[in-house]
């Protein structure tokens, strides 16, 4: 990993509750993570895993009363934003950093043009004269590849494809030049062709203007094409982090190797996938022990009832699987 | 495929020159101003006991090609050819009678339940139709159908809503099976699940492919998805079958600039190169230019894509592309 002094974001013991009809549901239970300057740092997770609880609370967009951030603290450029006051909140977001969501459609509002949205992004943070809003406009248009921009800024959201409202998106979050870009499966509800053209855009831009990214999603496929380092998420929990690379050759944790190998591919063809049994579980009422332990093939007694610390296997590679970490190194049984 | 190339009776369905065009009407009077061409020409076969994958982008036409199929869409032209028989030509009790040989199961497992219904209901409607009237037999069906499934025999009384998104699929499964088809078509049925989800449900799908020599139209935008589970593909583009080959013929030596562009655009895990986007959006279908519908984002583009229209030839042992180029490519 970077030098400490590089870190942008620190997010330390986060833990996130909501309260439902079913008693409290620990979202996000104390996860850790960094991100440097510059860098792409993914969050892998199945649907219910916390990982846009977790983007959520960083911006200060928990729904409250509901959810609440129980413990942790987020730390931005030296600043905890746990507990910030709404208008100081409002000086970083957008400003500094900007989030881009899944489903473009509903994250543009329907009655305005796309000028007047990107507009107002620059008006809230900067005080420009109006022509100076509007040339920004256009600039950051053409900075995410769309074609005849003037036009465009007439437009409604209804009149683009997936693609462009995506593009669009991305101008809004990049208008103020922000030190940090959080991407929510931006590419999820986006054709293939139209995902490659996305991730390539945001790495472009990435290498112009030195912008980190935070990027969730659920594709792992994905993730190996973007990311520098890697944070898989299960239930609530980060149970593995390590560079892209390691993750893909050399995973540590019984949930990651499992995802990994269950991904369908042509050179599978004809085999059984072999894939991890059970769902995963509510986050009302989850295990006791390690959370992963009712699907885990290598599970042990001493799963059921521990909670698994993180193993350290080096050069930022933690695995949360005490299971595997002793039988690597020499010290169980198992394989 | 083209005519000439098929033979009658070896193959469960045949599809030939399949045309669908929706008008698009304008103004007061609604008068029809123009056509939308969502299928124009496709052709493609499917055999006993194998898996066509289906793929291409949104709006390509592949979930009107599967509506077609069903008859819940009447062709406007085309032929589709159902054990030798062509459907376009039934009514009334036919149509019934082909809905319970050609199944579907649709991306949305949230969706396609009637949420007022539990499991046992859902699946047990299919019996109903088909005219199983003692309840008895429906009921020892139904069970052992969601045991087929995976499910737990006491899903029977519970709700769609008591279920996780994969168990859902299993009871659109189940309940495609009830009448025991020998088409089921799949409408991107594993697209809407989770990684780990996604695997159970491709897993289950084969197992009973093989057990009942089920066939498959798989429709999917996911091509490792499409490359694991199928034998032939079909790749569809703005309503033409743009390739179409043995999986492995397509993946390895593809003979189409389309086919190439969205392979290369396939993230694949693992892998740390930089994916080669496609440029430019898929173009309106309505009013397209004359000649090759690809020619706006094709690399290879010249005059004559720009003015004629290329039908589907043959390329090599049952491999079939739309594109001048292919000899070469």
């Amino acid at each position: 990993m970077s030098p400490a002094n590089d870190i942008l974001l620190s997010v330390k013991d986060l833990a996130v509750s909501f309260r439902s009809g079913d008693g409290v549901a620990r979202a996000v239970d104390g996860v850790s993570f960094e991100i440097c300057k510059g860098e792409t740092v993914c969050i892998v997770g199945e649907s219910g895993c916390g990982k846009t609880v977790s983007a959520l609370s960083i911006l200060g967009l928990i729904p409250s009363p509901l959810g609440e951030i129980v413990a942790g603290e987020i730390l931005f450029q030296g600043l905890n934003l746990v507990g910030l006051d709404e208008e100081r909140l409002r000086a970083i977001r957008g400003k500094k950093i900007a989030m881009v969501f899944q489903e473009p459609i509903t994250s543009l509002n329907p009655v305005f043009t796309i000028g007047d949205q990107i507009a107002e992004a620059i008006e809230i943070h900067e005080s420009l004269p109006r022509d100076k809003v509007h040339q920004r406009c256009l600039s950051l248009l053409k900075d995410v590849g769309i074609a005849s921009p003037e036009e465009r800024l007439q437009d409604y959201p209804h009149q683009l494809s997936g693609g462009q409202r995506q593009r669009v998106m991305i101008a809004m979050a990049l208008s103020c030049m922000p030190e940090l870009l959080i991407a929510d499966e931006p590419t999820t509800a986006l054709d293939v062709t139209v995902q490659s053209q996305i991730l390539q855009l945001l790495a472009t831009l990435q290498k112009r203007h030195g912008t980190s990214i935070l990027y969730i999603t659920h594709d792992l496929a994905v993730v190996s094409h973007i990311a520098t380092r890697i944070y898989v998420m299960y239930a609530g929990l980060i149970v593995e982090q390590a560079t892209t690379d390691r993750i893909f050759k050399s995973s540590k944790h019984p949930y990651t190797q499992g995802l990994l190998a269950s991904l369908p591919s042509r050179l599978k063809k004809g085999q059984q996938l072999p894939s991890i049994p059970g769902t995963v579980p509510d986050p009302a009422h989850r295990p006791e022990g390690c959370p992963f332990h009712p699907r885990c093939g290598f599970a042990i007694a001493s799963c059921r009832v521990e909670f698994p610390e993180m193993c350290d296997y080096g050069d930022g590679h933690l695995s949360r699987c005490p299971v595997l970490f002793e039988s690597v190194s020499g010290k169980g049984d198992l394989p | 495929m083209t005519p000439e190339s098929s033979y009658p009776g070896e193959s469960l369905l045949q599809v030939e020159g399949l045309k669908k065009y929706f008008p698009v009407k304008r103004g007061f009077l609604k008068r029809t101003s123009g056509w939308i061409k969502a299928v124009d020409g496709v052709d493609f076969e499917v055999e006993q006991g194998k898996t066509l994958g289906l793929v291409g982008e949104s709006g390509c036409g592949k979930s009107t090609v599967a509506r077609m199929l069903l008859r819940l869409l009447d062709a406007d032209g085309g032929r589709i050819l159902y054990r030798g028989k062509d459907i376009n030509t039934l009514y009334g009790n036919d149509v019934k009678r082909l809905r319970k040989e050609v199944q579907i199961i649709f991306q949305d497992p949230f969706g396609s339940l009637n949420p007022r219904m539990s499991a046992g209901q859902a699946v047990e409607e299919g019996l109903r139709a088909v005219g199983i009237t003692d309840r008895q037999e429906r009921r020892a069906r139904v069970e052992g159908l969601l045991a087929l499934v995976g499910l737990s025999g006491e899903s029977f009384d519970r709700y769609p809503h008591e279920f996780s998104g994969g168990q859902r699929q299993r009871i659109g499964i189940a309940r495609a099976l009830s009448v025991e088809p020998s088409l089921i078509i799949c409408d991107e049925p594993v697209s809407a699940l989770d990684v780990s989800i996604q695997a159970q449900i491709l897993n289950l799908l084969k197992n009973l492919q093989e057990e009942f020599g089920l066939s498959y139209l798989f429709i999917s935008h996911d091509l490792n998805v499409v490359g694991y589970i199928s034998d032939m593909v079909a790749v569809m583009y703005l309503g033409h079958i743009m390739e179409y080959g043995p999986s492995d013929t397509l993946f390895d030596h593809s003979r189409h600039p389309y086919t190439r562009a969205l392979l290369s655009s396939v993230p694949v895990p693992g892998e740390t190169k930089e994916i080669a986007p496609l440029s430019g959006d898929v173009p309106s279908p309505l009013n397209p230019p004359p000649g090759c519908k690809f020619q706006g984002r094709c690399p290879l583009v010249e005059e004559r894509c720009r003015q004629e229209e290329i039908s589907f030839y043959r390329v090599g042992e049952d491999h079939f592309a739309r594109c001048w180029k292919a000899p070469d490519l």
